[in-house]
């Protein structure tokens, strides 16, 4: 029955055996998405591009390294200098990841604004924190690699965290470490693991897509496509609105690439490690600022290393801490204030987390942290009882035959 | 596509309209078959040897130091190279014989550029080994040359294939006389 879908006698008769056109052709054809999602849905296939692009240029960047204390960093000077083209696919690399986390930004808070995290999604949205999370350690060791200055230090400050745990805290930065300080060992786990999670990451991604592709879709005015009336199949469709989006990235990741390759990178990484002297004013990488605000913000080290994972494990709990029936932004007018006001938020504890940690900085980040946990943990609970939302169309279909009507 | 108001019929039956659609799609194609090139290049380019790599593409060696019958072994291109002091005993065995009946067939002073100085790259070319007959007491093969331990190549005084399964003479590597005691390899 499927194999008379394909004209071509081999792809039929594969097909017939191993259905992997028949399944590529339902994801294309046959699986309903809504007709009216915007730009913002192109997020999770620039995400995905990214990983992508992530491990092709990183699988080959491989090839060109040496782990080893003593010949990381002039073995990425070596790809920087002498390997063929090595300048470019390190560049990609180094910039292709902000963008990952620029775009998995843009999708994370795509999904807070139109509440793609609520019934029946909740898995799909814990996934996608699942794959959060393996990206930040996955970014972080791989920043580690370059044995910059940075990179040590970072490494350093970043494995201390464990430190604040009560009792076993000394023995598992020691096991972390594989030694008494970050040294060889360290670098070669790095290494090591650096190159598996991105492939664990890939492993991730399906699961958030089957549990995507169980209900489709959410879209912008948050409410269920009641039929064919409301749906379009992704190809044509789909695939060429994501097109449209993935050439601005590429257009977007080559400017970068080519014109201000280190412009979110920092200056002290292009000096080799040192153990003996530490930065002056030491940063991670821009897209772990808010995180490292929120740290630095608690006068207290284990309260400071529990704060920073919470802010990120709240977001786990997020589809029960907001029990709002109404999905989208769209229609519900007081959340939005608050939605613009966390996103302003966060903003400011990337800021801050950039900032020396003293004076109005540390106040500053205190009140942003606070306002952080208020959102999600206060906020949110009491909008889903009083908040009065505006009225919800029928259907997906009907606001849009409304204007055309109106227009004509 | 289900637009009712335009007339599908006319467009579907019209040949010059589906023409131009073709061609659209066509070269869409192409240009995306020329952008992944295009990609596809440096990340294959990226195995070539590197230009360290090829900065080490010469090596120079003094020869005066090797006396009459020594052998000694450099490094170049990552690759063993023999330089041969050889005696005038070796020399004659080498031109001795008549070169039509080798396997490849080659005349002794094609292979040198003083007859008392052979330099061969020290690798066999059946599947790449490394020759014995260098050191003192090294077997030196039936041909008192060089003899090939993993696969029992024998290469004579002249290092031409005589015996085995090797296909080739061992390869005579590009190099010049900078000065009398001097030669640089590459």
């Amino acid at each position: 029955m499927s194999a008379e879908k394909f004209s071509n006698p081999v792809v039929r008769w594969i097909d017939h055996r191993l259905p992997v056109f028949s399944m590529l052709d339902h994801e294309k054809y046959d699986y309903p998405v809504p007709k009216n999602l915007n730009y913002f849905w192109n997020f999770g296939v620039l995400a995905g591009l990214a990983l992508v692009i992530m491990i092709v240029t990183g699988i080959v960047l491989a090839m060109n390294y040496t782990a080893h204390v003593d010949h990381a960093f002039s073995s990425v000077e070596r790809i920087m200098r002498d390997v063929n083209h090595g300048w470019l696919i390190r560049y990609i690399h180094m910039n292709a990841a902000s963008f990952f986390f620029i775009v998995v930004y843009i999708h994370i808070f795509r999904g807070l604004y139109y509440g793609s995290y609520k019934a029946p999604r909740e898995l799909l949205w814990m996934l996608g924190v699942v794959i959060f999370l393996l990206m930040m350690a996955t970014a972080f060791m791989g920043y580690v690699l370059p044995w910059g200055q940075m990179s040590f230090w970072g490494a350093t400050v970043i494995t201390n965290l464990f430190s604040a745990i009560p009792i076993v805290g000394e023995s598992i930065v020691t096991f972390l470490w594989g030694g008494f300080s970050v040294d060889n060992p360290t670098l070669n786990r790095f290494f090591s693991l650096h190159y598996l999670m991105p492939f664990v990451i890939a492993g991730v991604v399906v699961l958030h897509i089957v549990a995507l592709h169980r209900f489709g879709s959410n879209n912008p005015i948050g409410i269920d496509a009641k039929g064919p009336q409301d749906t379009i199949s992704f190809h044509p469709y789909y695939t060429i609105k994501d097109m449209v989006g993935i050439a601005m990235f590429l257009l977007l990741l080559a400017v970068a690439v080519f014109f201000f390759p280190n412009a979110m990178g920092h200056p002290d990484n292009y000096i080799p490690a040192n153990p003996m002297q530490t930065p002056a004013h030491i940063v991670p990488e821009w897209y772990f600022l808010p995180f490292y605000a929120i740290l630095r913000a608690v006068p207290d080290k284990l309260g400071g290393v529990l704060l920073m994972f919470a802010a990120i494990f709240v977001l786990f709990i997020l589809p029960w801490l907001d029990r709002s029936p109404v999905r989208s932004a769209r229609f519900r007018p007081v959340f939005r204030i608050f939605f613009w006001l966390l996103f302003i938020d966060c903003i400011a504890l990337g800021y801050l987390g950039g900032k020396p940690a003293e004076g109005v900085y540390v106040v500053l980040s205190r009140i942003a942290t606070v306002w952080y946990f208020l959102h999600f943990l206060v906020i949110l609970p009491m909008l889903s009882v009083f908040e009065t939302t505006k009225p919800l169309p029928k259907s997906i279909s009907e606001p849009v035959l409304a204007t055309a009507k109106g227009a004509a | 596509m289900a637009n009712t108001n335009s007339k599908p019929a006319k467009s579907a039956t019209d040949p010059r309209e589906v023409g131009r659609r073709d061609f659209i799609v066509v070269a869409t194609y192409a240009m995306g078959a020329v952008g992944a090139a295009a990609v596809a290049w440096p990340l294959i380019n990226q195995m070539n040897p590197a230009a360290d790599t090829l900065a080490l593409a010469s090596t120079e060696v003094d020869v005066s130091k090797i006396a009459e019958g020594q052998a000694i072994t450099v490094t170049w291109r990552g690759k063993p190279v023999f330089i041969r002091h050889r005696t005038a005993d070796e020399i004659a065995r080498a031109n001795a014989i008549d070169s039509a009946e080798l396997r490849d067939p080659q005349e002794d002073e094609a292979r040198v550029q003083k007859p008392e100085l052979l330099v061969l790259v020290g690798v066999c070319t059946h599947l790449g080994c490394v020759p014995l007959g260098q050191k003192t007491g090294e077997v030196k093969g039936e041909y008192d040359g060089w003899f090939c331990p993993c696969h029992g190549s024998h290469y004579d005084t002249s290092g031409r294939i005589r015996k085995g399964p090797a296909p080739t003479n061992l390869e005579v590597p590009p190099y010049t006389f900078l000065s009398d005691a001097v030669i640089r390899i590459g």
